[in-house]
């Protein structure tokens, strides 16, 4: 990575600099809430990498959760990635052995970054995707062990902090619903989980409800498929 | 500071499948049509219509442990607080207004957080006594 490049893909990830700060803070804070300090929240943010993700292994770690119930609500959190890599694929031919780090970086933010930016004139752009992909990696470790240590030398009660959790999803929720042209799957979602909270309790109730939401869906195909999901703006 | 769950081993075993994991939804798109191929439109659909499906069902799950003891907040039997219904329907509704009006991720996230935070540590008595205080 050379400076004219650096200098290239910096401006872009400038948005992403201020939001990662301040997310990954309110993660280390999470994460300092529950007992575990800076180390740890730099463990998470360098292999992890994941904005939703993370917030939800804090809870997973707070209350012990199994390893299978771990790797199942990681990969429900992260469904939505498994449609990211399609529309980059052809972005991210030839990268070589970088390649592989392309693909563990594709955080919404990044995947939101390299699917517009266009490398500038003279700027390799195989080079321009690394590195904007290197910077905001950065900028999430910096911000999480931030609010790590902040959270330790400032020693107040942090007690509800993990309400930043629900707002996310909350905040997400919102962007999404402007993003969608079809509100039934979004409302299929609250719906069948509050059905299953009830039903099943708090302890096993999201693979019954993420197992009732799928079969919905698909029965409801022909009548969704009709309209355009997606309107086509990028939905977190 | 709260007793940890897991020892550190257990952890770290926790963070490292997760990692796993994470990397596995990110990269297997790469792994199973790098080479041309269509994906089944059948995943196609899935992707674009499960993920609202997916963030209301973890809405959901993240209201799980609201309790109806207490408006503001109930103690928690295994230490710390829950979070009262009242304290979560005002901060939950504080960021859907907050995010509708402003469009600002932070402001949305931070604002009904603090929020939150402050009603969690209101006292029902205290605040009864207010209010007598100002009609009396």
């Amino acid at each position: 990575m050379n400076r004219k490049t650096l200098a290239a893909a910096f401006p872009p990830t400038v948005p992403v600099l201020m939001g990662y700060i301040a997310i990954g803070m309110a993660f280390g804070l999470m994460l300092q809430s529950i007992g575990y300090g800076p180390v740890w929240a730099a463990f998470m943010s360098l292999t992890i990498y994941a904005g939703s993700g993370q917030y939800l292994g804090v809870s997973l770690l707070a209350m012990g959760a199994g390893l299978a119930e771990v790797a199942f609500l990681t990969f429900i959190i992260n469904f939505r990635h498994l449609v990211y890599g399609l529309s980059l694929l052809e972005k991210f031919h030839g990268m070589g052995p970088r390649k592989l780090y392309m693909m563990f970086s594709l955080t919404d933010e990044t995947y939101a970054l390299l699917s517009s930016a266009e490398a500038p004139q003279g700027i390799d752009p195989h080079d321009f995707y690394f590195t904007i992909a290197l910077l905001n990696h950065s900028y999430w470790i910096a911000g999480s062990v931030l609010g790590s240590v902040v959270g330790q030398l400032l020693g107040f009660d942090t007690t509800g902090v993990d309400f930043a959790m629900t707002a996310l999803f909350i905040v997400i929720a919102v962007s999404q619903w402007r993003a969608y042209s079809r509100h039934l799957p979004a409302l299929l979602g609250g719906a069948v989980t509050l059905v299953s909270l009830l039903l099943v309790g708090k302890e096993n109730m999201l693979l019954p409800a993420l197992g009732v939401i799928v079969l919905v869906l698909v029965l409801a195909r022909p009548k969704l498929e009709s309209h355009p999901a997606a309107k086509g703006a990028d939905a977190k | 500071m709260t007793d940890l769950a897991l020892t550190p081993g257990q952890a770290a075993l926790s963070i490292l499948v997760m990692a796993a994991v994470t990397f596995l939804t990110r990269a297997l798109p790469f792994l199973l049509f790098d080479h041309g191929d269509r994906p089944p439109r059948i995943i196609l659909y899935l992707g674009s219509v499960l993920p609202p499906a997916i963030i209301t069902m973890l809405i959901v799950y993240c209201l799980k442990d609201v309790t109806f003891a207490g408006p503001f907040s109930a103690p928690n039997p295994d230490g710390g607080i829950f979070g009262g219904w009242l304290s979560v329907l005002l901060a939950s509704l504080t960021a859907l207004g907050l995010h509708t009006w402003k469009r600002n991720d932070l402001l949305s996230i931070f604002g009904a957080t603090i929020l939150y935070m402050l009603l969690i540590r209101l006292d029902l008595a205290a605040v009864s006594a207010w209010f007598q205080g100002i009609f009396a």
